[in-house]
């Protein structure tokens, strides 16, 4: 996994993920047979060097937000280990990984489920820096919500008082507070409106390049990772099974699942050629999910070279 | 992707909706039926202790069993020649303490404890949750009556009786508000953030479960003044002389045929006191529910 594209940086792994599995149990569905087991990763390896842009993309139920999970310290693995900046992370209880906290935050999807309704702008932003007990969390406030592009006003309203991408932005600040060295960022446009993606998109990349983060960025949209990432792993059914420079990837998909994943990806180009909807549909299980979605079509329009 | 300049364009618009919805809220009956019929209850209790029309326990010979209308006695006397609406009046003092104290217990202690049930891994919550249910069917005056019966009988007893025997519906609903509001990302998001488990039964469960812990305040108040007013009808509750309105209804009691109004006025107090603690219970669920609120929103 050797990833020439950084700008030089050290190549010394931020993230080392080892042979990472983790099964749920459902409740028994009847008494005379045991509990099924889900296995939502099967065995996931990969490191993300400092500096880089990690991109992960599989469609939904493909174990990403379980990943994302672990390694963000959030929930413990089955068998498999994640080390953090040379640590272990995925055995030590939670009051023992203030140093993850420290380094590692975490943009969520959904804007309004990861703000607290009760909580003022200006609580929600500084929580991390109150949590983690830093020196004056009310000076940094201001420098937040210029960084995401929000008013200073804003500090003292209530979420719901928001827009989408003015709450992401929030979320955004709230995750920069401590100056991480890693930016985990999970589904952070898909619950918003199409209008607004490009720009939190564009923020986020911008910041992510003014804090000098290292970005794992997960979507199910390859447009949107294939913008802002330079390498991309591609998750099926708990698995990495295609993982490389985001434009090798895209250019040459080994894996047949990739293949069917970027063919999937409408296109202008493709559309004005004469390909029809029901082209791009045939023979992916994705198509339904990216093909539906007009983003997808700009988002790719927007990105073809 | 061009960039797109950044505008605070939803800013204004947001603001200006949401003020809207304010001032378009509809008036909830039953917040201000209940409200002002509490408010009633609360200002009698208070007016009580500055001035009632006759002392409530000055036995009057030769004022016994006067009907409502007598001159001096709007509500009449009883059968000691006691001026009836001063009790009323001074009753309301007892009624609102036993209901303050019982329900202060209940809501002091239960609501941690359902926090921790929610919070606790999931075998440790479901015990705390069975012992829960075990204290739960124990029937409330049945535990006034042994605590009675061993402390002696009395409002202090009484109280801390209903106020523990109430206990259990706090845990209830504090645990079913704490695995919900711990079902949201900013719950993980506040992990992520480093907050440890107080910090977030503290600062994120506890302030969005106040609302259901609110209303279930004003219910539970509802029932501990009946509660108190059956005890102090079977005689485990308020002594004499202290007017109470369970007490009231139990003197009635014999003279119901002859002076039925005797057991009106108190009964229609209590009525009245519960009915008015249900309603503004039900207004507030309609107004502070999290879940409600956020459908608003």
């Amino acid at each position: 996994m050797s990833e020439p594209d950084n700008g030089g940086i050290t190549t010394a792994p931020m993230l080392t993920v080892r042979g990472l599995r983790r099964s749920f149990t459902r409740p028994r569905a009847s008494p005379l047979r045991s509990a099924p087991r889900v296995h939502a990763l099967r065995g996931v390896s990969f490191e993300v060097t400092t500096g880089q842009r990690f991109g992960l993309v599989g469609e939904s139920g493909s174990g990403k937000s379980t990943l994302v999970r672990l390694v963000s310290g959030l929930d413990r693995p089955t068998s498999g280990t994640v080390h953090f900046a040379g640590r272990e992370i995925s055995r030590l209880p939670d009051r023992r990984l203030r140093f993850l906290r420290e380094r590692l935050q975490v943009v969520f999807q959904d804007p309004t489920g990861s703000l607290d309704p009760r909580m003022r702008v200006r609580d929600i932003i500084t929580e991390p820096l109150v949590a983690q007990r830093h020196r004056d969390p009310a000076g940094r406030l201001v420098e937040l919500l210029a960084d995401v592009g929000l008013p200073p006003e804003a500090a003292d309203r209530f979420p719901h008082q928001f827009s989408g991408g003015q709450r992401q932005r929030i979320s955004i600040a709230r995750a920069l507070a401590p100056r991480p060295a890693m930016l985990v960022a999970d589904e952070p446009v898909s619950a918003l409106d199409v209008s607004v993606r490009a720009q939190i998109l564009n923020l986020l990349s911008d910041l992510v390049q003014r804090y000098e983060l290292t970005l794992v960025f997960v979507s199910h949209d390859l447009a949107v990772v294939r913008h802002l990432c330079d390498t991309t792993a591609v998750m099926h059914d708990g698995a990495i099974v295609e993982l490389g420079p985001t434009r090798r990837v895209y250019d040459e998909p080994r894996h047949p699942y990739t293949r069917d994943l970027v063919a999937a990806v409408p296109t202008l180009r493709r559309a004005l050629a004469g390909a029809t909807a029901s082209d791009l549909v045939r023979g992916s299980s994705l198509a339904e999910e990216a093909g539906a979605d007009p983003t997808t079509a700009t988002g790719a329009e927007r990105t073809q070279p | 992707m061009s960039g797109v300049a950044d505008h605070g364009g939803g800013w204004n618009g947001d603001r200006a909706a949401t003020e809207a919805r304010g001032a378009a809220r509809t008036v909830n009956a039953s917040l201000v039926t209940g409200g002002v019929l509490v408010a009633t209850v609360i200002l009698t209790a208070l007016l009580s202790f500055l001035w009632t029309p006759h002392d409530p326990v000055h036995n009057d010979s030769g004022a016994r069993l006067l009907d409502a209308g007598s001159p001096g006695h709007w509500l009449g006397t009883d059968k000691f020649g006691r001026d009836v609406a001063s009790q009323l009046m001074a009753g309301a003092r007892i009624t609102l303490l036993v209901g303050v104290v019982a329900v202060g217990i209940a809501a002091v202690v239960g609501t941690p404890l359902g926090i921790l049930a929610g919070m606790a891994r999931r075998g440790v919550g479901e015990f705390l949750m069975r012992v829960n249910d075990l204290v739960l069917a124990f029937p409330a005056l049945l535990l006034a009556i042994m605590f009675g019966a061993v402390f002696g009988a009395g409002t202090l007893t009484a109280m801390v009786a209903i106020g523990i025997a109430t206990i259990p519906n706090f845990a209830r609903i504090a645990r079913g508000g704490t695995l919900q509001v711990l079902s949201h990302d900013y719950v993980q998001a506040a992990r992520a953030a480093g907050r440890r488990p107080v910090g977030i039964a503290l600062r994120h469960v506890l302030p969005n479960i106040s609302g259901l812990v609110t209303v279930q305040c004003s219910v539970s108040f509802a029932i501990a003044i009946l509660a108190e007013a059956a005890l102090s009808f079977l005689g485990f509750g308020t002594r004499p002389p202290t007017p109470s309105w369970g007490r009231m209804l139990q003197e009635s009691q014999e003279l119901l045929f002859s002076a039925p109004a005797l057991a009106l006025w108190p009964g229609l107090a209590i009525a009245l006191a519960v009915l008015g603690f249900n309603l503004l219970g039900d207004g507030l669920r309609d107004r502070l529910d999290p879940r409600l609120a956020e459908r608003r929103t």
